[in-house]
């Protein structure tokens, strides 16, 4: 942070008097972002209703004051449409009644073609879009003469950007436009952060400095955690008993906005909500697996204020400022403390006054969860994951993107990149691998001297057959969703659909299952043409509760405050319920500790348990899991299936543990990874989603649809298995690795967990259920582990499916032997192999 | 390895876990739509460059299952190379390697949509291949008995108590069989599509591919209905 400075240029007059006419004072902070208007690279971080978007426009108002600028001069990026059509309103009315010269147009996928076309020639003073829309316009061969008089460029949002691969993509087009335009000034706006230097390195042009410009942040939140006379059961994410007590809130309050950390639960809580609503409280529901329609009447009616709450999900954790809320509610622990004050921000957007939230814990656990959380806000420490270094597969993508506007050399290119905060450590040899797989693929077995994607000629790299732009730009972007499929009512002609859902869900429903969509249970009829068919049920309870969506691990800041509590003597902070609990766990086992790793082992009807405390998260235990199940087949324990939480996995199977030490040695784990991630389907997932980014594999064909009468595209999968059988050290499959190290494998936080509990592992052996494992038992989501369930399954189906239908079994199984005897019957093939 | 018996036409073939098909009574192997040469084309036409292996992979798997029966006669059923161009692009490894297989056996190559013209590959090159009483052609011609073909790349999805599993199929109702994709980088249509609909009799069934294969009835788009 820096000190302000005495003084800002003076204002057109235009602008003062606008604010002088409405008795507004212009706030420090946007005072200080005029007085800095001139520095290559601020960072404002302010809380939300702060007039962060003002304190971010107000030198470009003033520079574009006078009428003479031609031409684009000021670039606003945000990760959302919406928000960018949103901004334009906002500043279209002041500019309108300044009576200011000013020309601004917003730009995104719903802009229509012949606009673009025309931004691109004629472009607006102020452009207003999206790391998307922006990456495309920097492919075109007039981007030079679009971006010629560029002076600023605003980025919102930029702590939701720094976090994921559309940020890196943002940093590598701003790179380009550095070059186009030498003296492009650049600006990012934040919320409340843990890190703002670390934003700061990702914003600015490397080695620049950045100045952070921190705005008063406003009276601490007034958050507190639900107590209802009913306890919290003992596992579960539904926050269901809590729907009477989160009622009465939302009837003492203007508006409500009520979180929930999944899909599912939102969906489940809505529909308990309704079923207790008496009095018909208006409340609505909003998550991204709604479809569009349905979403946009919810934000209509919520602008409208016609809504008294929504229940929601991270969908709404950015966005346009909403009429009245002023109380957040979040139901479930909230996993990371950045995150929770983000969405507190969301309640009462009146700058200076204090926001309100409550937490409800969904589970005892989480009643220790909630209490630590709280205590983060309070002390201010808020947490996240540094990033690492930028992403090839998007470095990639952008390789493939510069061709497009035309030759470039490797040297200036490489030059060019490594601008870029996130991409400032790369080396030249990873650079030129980049650049070599957009050019012939990286192939060990060099296929593709003739059609190279980009040939050099005279040192200058270019495409080999310029048509190729086409396809290039229709797969720009860093979005990789899951393969969704639309659910529609059964012979509903046409009408909207209710939302999606993941093909993986689709796959497992059943004719019959009833599941929660848009708040309404309906049952699984069938599929059609790719479309989930669905059918209104009278069912009160859906048979299925879940379907994915993302699911947060608990941050590694909150995991140690947990475990900080647990060091206590007594817990006078924690309701009594919860603080016997923990007393009992004590008394018969022992507590985790944060450098130490608790393992338990018990029997429970009939097979004997393991229970592992690592407090790494839910997607590092659920690895954790796979591992050591993996090494207890090895090992002879036969197991039968784990569980995993954010805290703990418990693994269950037909013989004891006795020695976990080996189970835990960290080189045998590794060599468990290595196997397993062989066949894994989340490392496919993995590789496909990078494959989609670096373009190995295109997502849209110019000309649009798939060919009628034949499946034109094939599986990733098969693509993967062949890399790592003929191609094992190729490009993608390094990038694969790297990605597994966090986010759905996140092999990195089980690495630093047993780096640091090192050979300290507390085997504690019981007779019976411990108190802190019990609640694992109820959890949802078993795993069981996998041997020939699937082909039981289908031969199963197959032989009840030949007697249903009748039909004869006209063939048999054959033996065939080796060098082509004649081939015998051997029915008993038929069976387990 | 284990494959599938069943009878066509009153002859008994035998389906592989790899999806080839097996007629002991004549020493003959037959497989369909290896579509050697895709990703090359797809490189040829500017897109992206997929891993060059597919040759390998899909040669790899015709090794074993000419080395599991030691054929007489192979079979391939046409679209054998994803178009004329690919054909004649063979890299030296894939022709070597062609080579060695073909050696020794009457080897033939049908017609298909993809490599439709003159190849210059050894071999005996037909629209059409009577072997009586069977026929083995690229497309299904409607009505005729004891024929066999691939084109069509057929799947299918059979609903289990754990959920949905798709699984290559050679689909046959006794008169005729349609072919699964032999080839690696192939995708397939289900077989509930309309365009598979009425090349099938009532009776069809879909045998997956597995180790060893096994038989449902063949899944359709409007599945009768039970009280």
């Amino acid at each position: 942070m820096t000190a302000p400075t005495a003084k800002a240029p003076a204002l057109p007059a235009a602008i003062t008097g606008w604010f002088d006419a409405r008795g507004w004072r212009i706030h420090p902070h946007q005072q200080e972002m005029l007085a800095r208007a001139d520095d290559p690279c601020t960072l404002l971080i302010a809380p939300t209703g702060g007039g962060k978007t003002m304190a971010g426009f107000l030198p470009t108002l003033a520079e574009l004051a006078d009428g003479t600028h031609q031409g684009l001069h000021t670039l606003y990026v945000s990760p959302l449409k919406a928000l960018a059509a949103d901004i334009r309103r906002n500043l279209t009315g002041p500019i309108t009644e300044m009576g200011l010269p000013i020309r601004v147009e917003d730009r995104t996928g719903d802009t229509s073609s012949a606009k673009k076309r025309r931004q691109r020639a004629d472009p607006p003073h102020i452009l207003l879009t999206t790391p998307e829309s922006l990456a495309l316009m920097v492919s075109y061969e007039d981007a030079a003469r679009t971006f010629a008089g560029l002076k600023r460029i605003v980025v919102d949002e930029i702590h939701a950007l720094s976090e994921s691969k559309r940020g890196d993509q943002l940093m590598l087009a701003l790179s380009r436009l550095q070059a186009l335009a030498p003296g492009l000034r650049r600006v990012g706006l934040s919320a409340t952060v843990e890190d703002p230097p670390a934003i700061a390195r990702i914003l600015a042009r490397h080695p620049d400095p950045c100045d952070i410009l921190m705005a008063d942040p406003g009276p601490d939140p007034d958050i507190t955690m639900l107590r209802t006379e009913e306890r919290p059961p003992w596992a579960g994410g539904g926050g269901k008993y809590a729907v009477d007590a989160v009622l009465d809130q939302v009837r003492r309050h203007n508006t409500t906005l009520i979180f929930h950390n999944t899909r599912a639960q939102a969906e489940i809580f809505f529909h308990e909500l309704w079923l207790r609503n008496d009095d018909q409280i208006p409340i609505g529901i909003h998550h991204g697996a709604l479809a569009r329609e349905q979403r946009e009447r919810v934000e209509a009616a919520m602008v409208a204020g016609q809504l008294k709450a929504v229940v929601c999900t991270g969908s709404l954790d950015l966005g346009i400022d909403w009429g009245d809320v002023d109380l957040v509610i979040q139901v479930g622990a909230p996993k990371n403390v950045k995150r929770l004050v983000q969405r507190i921000g969301r309640a009462n957007h009146r700058y200076n006054a204090p926001s309100k939230a409550i937490l409800v814990p969904a589970n005892r656990f989480e009643v220790v969860e909630c209490v630590a959380a709280l205590q983060a806000v309070q002390d201010h420490d808020l947490d996240g994951d540094p990033r690492g270094p930028g992403p090839l597969d998007v470095l990639c993508q952008h390789i493939l993107i510069r061709a497009c506007a035309g030759p470039f050399t490797g040297d200036a290119l490489y030059a060019e990149v490594t601008t870029a905060g996130a991409y400032a450590d790369l080396d030249r040899a990873t650079f030129d691998r980049c650049l070599e797989f957009c050019a012939t693929g990286g192939y060990a077995l060099r296929a593709y001297d003739r059609w190279q994607r980009l040939v050099e000629i005279d040192g200058r790299w270019r495409l080999r057959d310029p048509r190729a732009t086409a396809q290039i730009r229709m797969n720009i972007g860093t979005i990789v969703d899951a393969d969704k499929l639309k659910v529609r009512m059964r012979h509903s002609r046409g009408g909207a659909p209710l939302g999606e859902v993941e093909e993986y869900f689709a796959a497992a429903l059943k004719k019959g299952d009833t599941f929660l969509i848009g708040g309404q249970i309906v049952r699984y009829e069938g599929m059609r043409e790719m479309v989930v068919e669905v059918a209104k049920t009278p069912w009160e309870k859906p048979k299925i509760a879940t379907f994915m969506g993302t699911k947060f691990a608990t941050s590694t800041q909150l995991s140690d405050r947990i475990l900080a509590m647990f060091r206590k003597d007594d817990w006078p902070e924690l309701p009594q319920h919860t603080a016997d609990w923990l007393a009992h766990q004590r008394e018969v086992s022992r507590l985790p500790e944060r450098d130490r790793l608790l393992v338990e082992s018990f029997p429970h009807d009939g097979r004997d348990h393991v229970c592992v405390y690592g407090f790494a998260g839910r997607n590092a235990q659920q690895t954790l899991g796979l591992l050591m199940t993996e090494r207890m087949e090895r090992m002879g324990l036969d197991p039968l299936g784990f569980v995993t939480t954010d805290y703990a996995t418990l693994v269950w199977g037909l013989k004891p543990l006795t020695d976990a030490g080996p189970l835990f040695e960290r080189d045998n784990l590794i060599e468990t990874l290595e196997t397993w991630l062989a066949g894994n389907q989340v490392m496919k997932r993995t590789f496909k989603a990078a494959a989609l980014i670096a373009g190995l594999i295109d997502r849209n064909q110019p000309g649009g649809k798939r060919k009628s009468g034949r499946q034109a595209t094939f599986s990733t999968d098969i693509l993967y298995d062949t890399l790592r059988k003929h191609d094992p050290d190729h490009l993608m499959l390094e990038i694969t690795r790297r990605e597994a190290m966090r986010g759905l494998v996140d092999f990195g936080r089980i690495e630093e967990m047993l780096a640091r509990i090192g050979d300290r592992i507390d085997h504690v052996t019981l007779d019976r259920v411990t108190p802190l494992a019990a609640p694992l038992f109820l959890e949802m989501g078993r795993i069981p582990v996998k041997g020939h369930a699937e082909r039981r399954l289908l031969e199963e189906e197959a032989a009840r499916l030949m007697a249903v239908a009748g039909l004869p079994e006209r063939g048999a199984p054959a033996a065939v032997r080796e060098r082509g005897a004649s081939p015998s019957r051997s029915p008993e093939v038929f069976g387990e192999r | 390895m284990n494959g599938y018996e069943f009878e066509l036409h009153g002859e008994t073939l035998t389906v592989l876990p790899s999806g080839g098909l097996w007629w002991a009574a004549r020493r003959l192997l037959c497989v369909s739509d290896l579509h050697l040469g895709k990703s090359e084309r797809m490189a040829r036409r500017g897109g992206a460059l997929l891993p060059p292996y597919e040759a390998r992979e899909t040669l790899g798997k015709l090794e074993a299952d000419i080395h599991l029966t030691a054929p007489e006669v192979v079979v391939c059923l046409g679209d054998s190379f994803d178009d004329l161009d690919a054909a004649s692009a063979l890299d030296e490894e894939t022709a070597t390697w062609l080579a060695t297989l073909m050696a020794g056996r009457r080897w033939v190559w049908i017609e298909g949509n993809h490599d439709a013209g003159p190849v210059e590959i050894s071999g005996t090159h037909l629209e059409v291949l009577y072997e009586p009483p069977l026929i083995f052609r690229h497309i299904c011609v409607p009505g005729k008995h004891g024929e066999i073909s691939g084109h069509y790349h057929p799947k299918a999805r059979v609903q289990t108590r754990g959920g949905s599993l798709t699984r290559r199929c050679v689909l046959t109702d006794g008169q005729k069989a349609i072919l699964p994709a032999y080839g690696a980088y192939t995708g397939s249509l289900r077989s509930d599509d309309a365009a598979l609909a009425d090349l099938m009799g009532a009776e069809a069934v879909a045998i997956l591919l597995a180790d060893p294969p096994l038989a449902v009835p063949m899944p359709r788009a409007a599945p009768r209905r039970r009280a």
